[in-house]
């Protein structure tokens, strides 16, 4: 009889837990949907053949979710009809600069807030944090003047240079830096190394997977930031990155949705290969950064 | 090495960083705080005459400007997603922080939105909630709406802003997830296996354990979220442009469009200045709520 309790019981939390399973993995699933359909559906849409379905709509559902026939044309006629190789570049050249520039200007400053004693050293650190907190609203307004009296607004430089030092890049640095063991630098500095070699030599090459970390997170930020280059490059369209070009190419191609997608698809191509190389470093968060 | 030179090193390598930040940072705050007492239009920067003190008339200007109080009262709308948000990211950080098959894939999946670009979010988003769109499709379907009936979310009045933060919300599930996701790791497993012993449910222990012990990082994250929410303004530029009839017109949309579009700098820096003081007080708040982060 006990046998029978027993196995009664044993079989009822089997399908207890087996239950949980599937409730767990129905919101999984669920949640994934909500999260990839509208990329599912552009995908679809830009690999649709518009002319052999000739009239087809986007939104014949679910037929145009799963487009019978396929081609790359719209993605070879968004080239050519609306220049998004112009815009491609632009997006190369500005994630480029701001990338390098934010390594080099954290790289540098880190160095003495981690590892030398000067005077104000303290207040300078914490004066750079307080930019994480400051009330920024009207500071883009400021922006924008500021370029133009300087000569930069609607040039790359306008774009890049206001944006290149923070207070995430020098944390993120500094906390590489700090990570290194102080034996290293006191055996450099007894063999005549200068704080430019011990930077140059020890400090950096240690620091590879924080700046490796760094580089990717500014990477994505730039390529995908929207409302800064829109407004750095307000006196000059020629320049725009594919991020602002994208809803010019919606306004102007209205008419032609196969050829907004194709043109989505493209921008988000390079952050999907980078994201899903680095997952690692996202899913860890802000910890991601800071602990390279 | 004398202190002198050290102290030269120093500052020689700190110097980019503090020109940078001086003038692209600290500069823009302080000179918009100054605009916001002044007046000051591109009438001005074409003559090249200076910004002129005018006290706290552009203030009362704003203040009495009907179109500012809807910005304000719609941005303090948008907040409606903060707890929604919050909420369900912990929950989803709750489940995919459990050892199971594929969960990773799951949770860099949930993660894709975060990395995508908000006007490629407009772009494809614009598309769902089309009158022809996939959701009408959905609702028709299921007998919500009649064929007749349907319509496009970002065109219609009652709708547009709601549509907006359901993107907000597609774009932060993801990135809360994986804050919330580091704070759980640091939940002992004993507590919650004792829980689940005592017979208390996923439910119990979602608000009985998790919420309380994880105060601090859900303080953290409204933070982030509510000021986020306050300062929303990219989202309503790529989606609405502030219509239709002016109900996604948000206060920052005030801000941007008194200073690109009117090209009045001392009244757009006056109304950016009372956002700003609207989202101290939001975070004070945020403090009080979280009591202060503290684990109980």
């Amino acid at each position: 009889m006990a046998g029978v309790e027993a196995r009664r019981a044993k079989s009822a939390s089997t399908a207890r837990k087996a239950l949980r399973l599937v409730w767990t993995y129905g919101w999984l699933l669920l949640l994934l949907v909500f999260a990839v359909f509208p990329f599912v559906w552009t995908l679809a849409i830009s690999l649709t053949d518009k002319g052999v379905e000739g009239g087809t709509s986007i939104y014949n559902f679910p037929a145009s979710l799963f487009p019978r026939h396929l081609t790359l044309r719209n993605f070879t006629e968004v080239f050519q009809t609306f220049q998004l190789g112009k815009y491609l570049w632009n997006s190369v050249v500005i994630a480029f600069w701001t990338v390098v520039g934010t390594l080099a200007i954290s790289a540098l400053a880190a160095y003495p807030l981690a590892r030398l004693n000067f005077p104000l050293k303290n207040f300078i650190f914490a004066a750079i944090l307080s930019t994480l907190v400051l009330p920024t609203e009207t500071s883009f307004i400021v922006n924008v003047l500021l370029l133009r009296d300087l000569g930069m607004l609607g040039t790359y430089a306008g774009v890049v240079v206001p944006t290149i030092a923070t207070a995430f890049g020098i944390f993120v640095m500094r906390q590489a830096y700090l990570a290194i063991p102080a034996t290293l630098m006191e055996a450099a500095r007894i063999d005549g190394a200068s704080e430019m070699q011990i930077l140059g030599r020890i400090m950096i090459p240690l620091s590879v997977p924080s700046l490796t970390a760094l580089g990717i997170f500014t990477l994505v930020g730039t390529w995908n930031a929207y409302f800064w280059p829109s407004l750095a490059l307000i006196t000059n369209q020629d320049l725009h990155p594919l991020s602002v070009a994208v809803l010019t190419l919606k306004g102007q191609f209205n008419y032609d949705p196969f050829n907004i997608a194709a043109g989505a698809m493209i921008m988000m191509l390079p952050v999907l290969i980078v994201f899903l190389l680095a997952q690692r470093l996202f899913m860890r968060g802000l910890d991601g950064a800071v602990k390279g | 090495m004398s202190r002198t030179a050290t102290t030269l090193i120093a500052y020689g390598m700190l110097l980019p960083a503090l020109v940078l930040l001086g003038l692209f940072t600290f500069y823009p705050v302080i000179y918009g705080a100054f605009l916001g007492f002044t007046n000051y239009t591109v009438a001005n920067v074409g003559s090249g005459e200076p910004p002129r003190w005018v006290g706290l008339a552009n203030f009362v200007k704003v203040l009495q400007d009907p179109l500012f109080i809807t910005g304000i009262l719609n941005s303090l709308k948008y907040l409606i997603v903060v707890p929604v948000l919050q909420l369900a990211s912990l929950a989803v950080a709750v489940l995919v922080n459990q050892k199971l098959p594929l969960v990773n894939f799951f949770r860099a999946a949930y993660y894709i939105p975060v990395i995508t670009s908000i006007s490629l979010a407009a772009v494809m988003w614009e598309w769902v909630y089309a009158q022809k769109g996939i959701i009408n499709w959905l609702l028709t379907k299921i007998g919500v709406l009649a064929e007749t009936q349907t319509f496009g979310f970002l065109g219609n009045p009652a709708t547009a802003l709601w549509a907006i933060m359901f993107v907000t919300f597609w774009q932060g599930f993801g990135y809360y997830m994986v804050l919330y996701l580091a704070g759980l790791q640091a939940i002992p497993g004993e507590l919650e296996e004792a829980a689940t012993l005592d017979g208390a449910s996923s439910w119990g222990r979602f608000w009985l354990i998790i919420v309380p012990l994880m105060r601090p990082t859900i303080l953290l994250c409204s933070l982030l979220s509510t000021l986020a929410a306050v300062r929303v303004l990219q989202e309503v530029i790529v989606f609405t442009d502030g219509g239709p009839l002016n109900s996604t017109y948000t206060a920052l949309m005030y801000v941007y469009s008194k200073a690109f579009k009117a090209f009045d700098y001392g009244v757009a820096s006056a109304a950016g200045l009372v956002v700003a003081l609207v989202g101290l007080g939001l975070s004070y708040l945020n403090f009080r709520l979280t009591r202060g982060g503290e684990e109980t």
